[in-house]
């Protein structure tokens, strides 16, 4: 089990991250998710014992790592771009830390991890001939050759394009889950963290503002600026809350935070409103309608229907769309 | 005529006026050199020039050059590779100013140099107890004084810019320090590894001023051969052959580091690392770098020491000397006069090897549309290297016996020396510029052009900025080495308007403890004033592309 005990970090004086405590029991998967800059790197980086911890203390089942080099620590880091060895085959690159302990059946071993990751017979390749996505498997597979006892993701598939993102970060569920790897996962994108991870730790101005199993945190994000960042739309306060509340048959509560397809344009839809525009992607149309009493509000309609710019609508509220503040939370 | 064809033309066109210049003042010197060996008394005879390589005193030359060529190089890699992991990629109070110190020695004047060890390991220096001097250990010393610097200078430039983290993935896979070296780090600096290796053995072997003045008589290489063989022995055809054998094999060694470079660019990706502060595992490099710092600093305070010495005591006699013509007038002209010689010397020789440059540079970096034009292109880019496979001995000599009759009648001309100067400079300051300029998108100016630029005005937008102060640099580097210059200025510099370091040689070679003060503080204004163009340069911070 991996614990995080007031972890600090500064570089020449300036903190990227403060005072962070996290817990990662074995076998799960933990997401660190903020935006650009707000130090979830650097945190990655001083588990992995590549920048030196200001204050606080990593430990490893209960054992203090301090002073323990990145090589004895075991734990093995992916990059974002993969940092494969461009001198070295695709199997070389992936035997390389059995070749350090002088493991026995290195090729076979070599052969069932690059069988695991989907690139069989890729193994006399050198990694400049491979596409982003290809280099990232490998560089799993090598990541898991070593056997870590913790896997360390520095946001892994960030460098690829949308449609292969998705695909890989379900492959890479489906291979930590197969392997009961433990792992640590830092992203800034919140989809990518919903389908890698079991926790979840969110990550604003170096500290740790929220964390938990993620279905929790998704649910009760702790305040509007986590809320926003996991993807809710818009927040709602006071009288405005309270009237989408009612819609939705819930008692009234000082804020609320809605996704973007909580209101869906039904004929027997509690609240009304006038379309002020509307957008059709390919699995909805997308509006934004005002809502007396609520203002501007996102909602969605189905592809056959089509609501007019400047028409009335009826709207429904799902109320497993919404996250619901039963005390007043900071404003933004 | 069809567009390629016409871009080929425009490309010799305006590649002709370098390649005139180079015509003349290389090729026509270096082949009338060559020449005058194997013709001997009007009837071309090959057989003798072969016949010279089977004297027993020139396998022992060549013997001696690669031995003594090989050890240099491997001892300056061992030192010079620690110093470069250190000064490049860990940060502590001081670095910049022990790294330009380590640095320095590159552009050092070897007459310098060759004194300064003398002054240290000689009979009555602070270690001749060691009794070295005039020995091979000597002359290996001397070596790697220069070319560890080489080395830092190359591998350091690479190892700034390499991505740490590669070596943090292997660590975070459980390879120690030493394994991440080895499997990982030594691996991505192999081009630039083969680059300063190459290098370094072109400039040992080829060595001229530090052979000289240490090995005298006893421990010739090829290059000291050829001069001794020219100007003292007038054997022109042993020493055609000499230069015959060197041009080949230099040009062999350039080829074949071409070609070992080329092989799998591992495509790294090349950031700017923040150096990290040091730590205990730095230990042996540290020791590495502490020891080429005394092997730097222990000749060069020897001098200094030595230059402030007379008649047993402190006094600045010596260098007050420096406006007399020395003891039993042992020069023509006092020694100030040689110091404003080499200075206008230096700067004829700056503004002609930068004009060269800057033309080769421009014509062999521009964006070829056809194979046979970018095959054009690095033809040229071979050509304008040669001056680095030919001794500066062949080409000063050269110079004497084919530019002395008209249309070319440059024997008495100020312009000779400053001339054969730029050329030895030329491919420093191309190998400075080439890089800078080959490392512009070429999007850049299509996207200044799409603007409505001219492509002189393109030019100027994008390439200029980018070029400026790399130009500088080269001009620094050319300029410290003109000053610095003693093979081909050997023959050609004019009795009455001699140049420093032919100052310095005159003065060692005449008797009188006046004459080698002279020598010694001679020596420290000669070495100060390339030290202070070399700070200078440095602080442009321009890494030096690889030959």
């Amino acid at each position: 089990m991996l614990s995080l005990r007031d972890v600090s970090v500064s570089y020449d004086g300036v903190p990227a991250v403060v005072d962070v405590d996290l817990e990662l029991p074995d076998g799960e998967v933990l997401a660190v998710l903020g935006p650009s800059g707000c130090g979830k790197s650097t945190l990655l980086r001083a588990v992995a014992g590549l920048e030196p911890l200001t204050s606080g203390s990593v430990s490893w089942d209960g054992a203090d790592l301090r002073g323990v080099p990145t090589h004895r620590r075991g734990f093995a880091l992916l990059f974002q771009d993969g940092q494969l060895f461009g001198h070295l085959t695709v199997a070389r690159n992936v035997g390389y830390a059995l070749r350090l302990r002088r493991a026995p059946n290195v090729r076979e071993r070599v052969a069932e991890l690059l069988e695991l990751v989907g690139l069989a017979g890729y193994g006399d390749r050198l990694p400049a001939t491979l596409s982003g996505g290809e280099r990232q498997r490998v560089a799993l597979a090598r990541a898991l050759a070593a056997e870590p006892r913790l896997l360390l993701l520095d946001e892994p598939l960030s460098a690829l394009d949308a449609g292969l993102r998705e695909r890989l970060a379900a492959d890479l569920r489906t291979i930590l889950r197969g392997a009961g790897t433990t792992a640590l996962m830092v992203t800034h994108d919140h989809e990518e963290a919903f389908t890698v991870a079991d926790r979840l730790a969110v990550m604003r101005a170096g500290g740790v503002v929220q964390d938990g199993p993620i279905a929790e945190v998704w649910r009760e994000p702790v305040d509007p600026e986590t809320a926003l960042f996991l993807g809710y739309a818009r927040v709602f306060r006071d009288d405005a809350a309270a009237a989408i509340l009612a819609a939705a048959g819930r008692p009234p509560a000082p804020a609320v935070a809605v996704r973007r397809s909580a209101l869906t344009v039904d004929a027997h839809g509690q609240l009304t409103g006038v379309v002020l525009s509307s957008r059709a992607t390919p699995e909805q149309i997308r509006l934004v309608v005002d809502v007396p009493g609520v203002g501007e509000a996102d909602a969605v309609a189905p592809l056959d229907s089509h609501p007019a710019v400047g028409q009335p609508a009826r709207l429904a509220v799902d109320s497993g769309r919404l996250a619901v503040w039963v005390t007043a939370p900071a404003p933004l | 005529m069809s567009p390629a064809v016409s871009r080929i033309a425009r490309l010799l066109g305006v590649a002709a006026i370098p390649l005139a210049i180079l015509g003349v003042f290389f090729a026509l010197p270096v082949v009338g050199m060559v020449s005058r060996g194997f013709w001997a008394d009007g009837t071309f005879d090959p057989g003798a020039v072969l016949g010279v390589l089977g004297r027993p005193r020139v396998h022992r030359v060549l013997w001696f050059t690669l031995w003594s060529a090989s050890l240099g190089t491997l001892l300056s890699l061992a030192l010079g590779l620690p110093a470069a992991h250190v000064l490049y990629r860990r940060r502590f109070p001081g670095v910049s100013v022990l790294r330009a110190a380590l640095l320095a020695p590159f552009v050092l004047p070897t007459v310098v140099v060759g004194v300064a060890f003398r002054q240290l390991v000689g009979e009555s220096g602070p270690l001749g107890f060691l009794g070295i001097d005039g020995s091979p250990i000597a002359i290996i010393a001397g070596l790697v004084f220069f070319n560890a610097s080489v080395v830092i200078r190359i591998v350091g430039g690479a190892w700034e810019s390499l991505d740490p983290r590669a070596g943090e993935a292997a660590a975070a896979l459980g390879a120690g320090p030493w394994q991440v070296l080895r499997t990982v780090t030594l691996p991505a600096l192999r081009p630039s590894l083969v680059s300063a290796a190459s290098v370094v053995f072109l400039f040992c072997a080829t060595a001229f001023g530090v052979v000289l003045t240490l090995g005298g008589l006893a421990y010739s290489s090829v290059e000291t051969e050829i001069y001794l063989l020219t100007a003292n022995l007038l054997d022109l055809q042993a020493a055609a052959a000499l230069s015959v054998l060197q041009l080949v094999v230099v040009t062999g060694l350039l080829l074949a580091a071409a070609r070992a470079r080329r092989t799998p660019d591992p495509a790294l990706s090349r950031i700017l690392a923040r150096p990290r502060r040091l730590s205990s595992g730095d230990l042996p490099a540290l020791g590495g770098t502490a020891l080429l710092g005394l092997l730097v600093a222990g000749p060069i305070l020897a001098l200094v020491a030595g230059s402030l010495r007379h008649d047993d005591a402190w006094t600045l006699a010596n260098y007050r000397a420096l406006a007399t013509t020395g003891e039993q007038q042992a020069l023509i002209a006092p020694v100030t006069d040689a110091l404003v010689t080499s200075l206008r010397t230096a700067f004829d020789a700056t503004w002609m090897s930068l004009l060269l440059g800057l033309t080769v540079a421009v014509v062999v970096t521009r964006r070829s549309r056809s194979v046979s034009e970018r095959r054009v292109r690095s033809v040229l880019d071979g050509v304008f290297m040669l001056p680095l496979g030919v001794s500066a001995v062949t080409l000063g000599f050269g110079f004497l016996i084919t530019l002395d009759r008209p249309p070319l009648d440059l024997r008495d001309s100020p312009l000779l020396v400053p001339i054969a100067q730029a050329l030895v400079a030329l491919p420093l300051v191309v190998r400075t510029l080439v890089p800078v300029l080959a490392g512009v998108d070429d999007r850049l100016r299509q996207a200044a052009a799409t603007l409505g630029a001219a492509p002189w005005r393109a030019s100027l937008t994008v390439d200029l900025p980018v070029v400026a102060r790399p130009l500088l640099a080269a001009a620094g580097f050319a300029f410290a080495v003109s000053l610095g210059e003693f093979g081909a200025t050997s023959f050609l510099a004019r009795d009455e308007h001699p140049t420093l370091p032919v100052v310095i040689f005159g003065l060692i070679g005449h008797p009188g403890p006046m004459n080698y003060g002279m020598a010694l503080a001679a020596s420290v204004v000669l070495a100060s004033t390339t030290a202070a163009v070399m700070l200078a340069v440095e602080r442009l911070h321009v890494p030096v592309g690889s030959f």
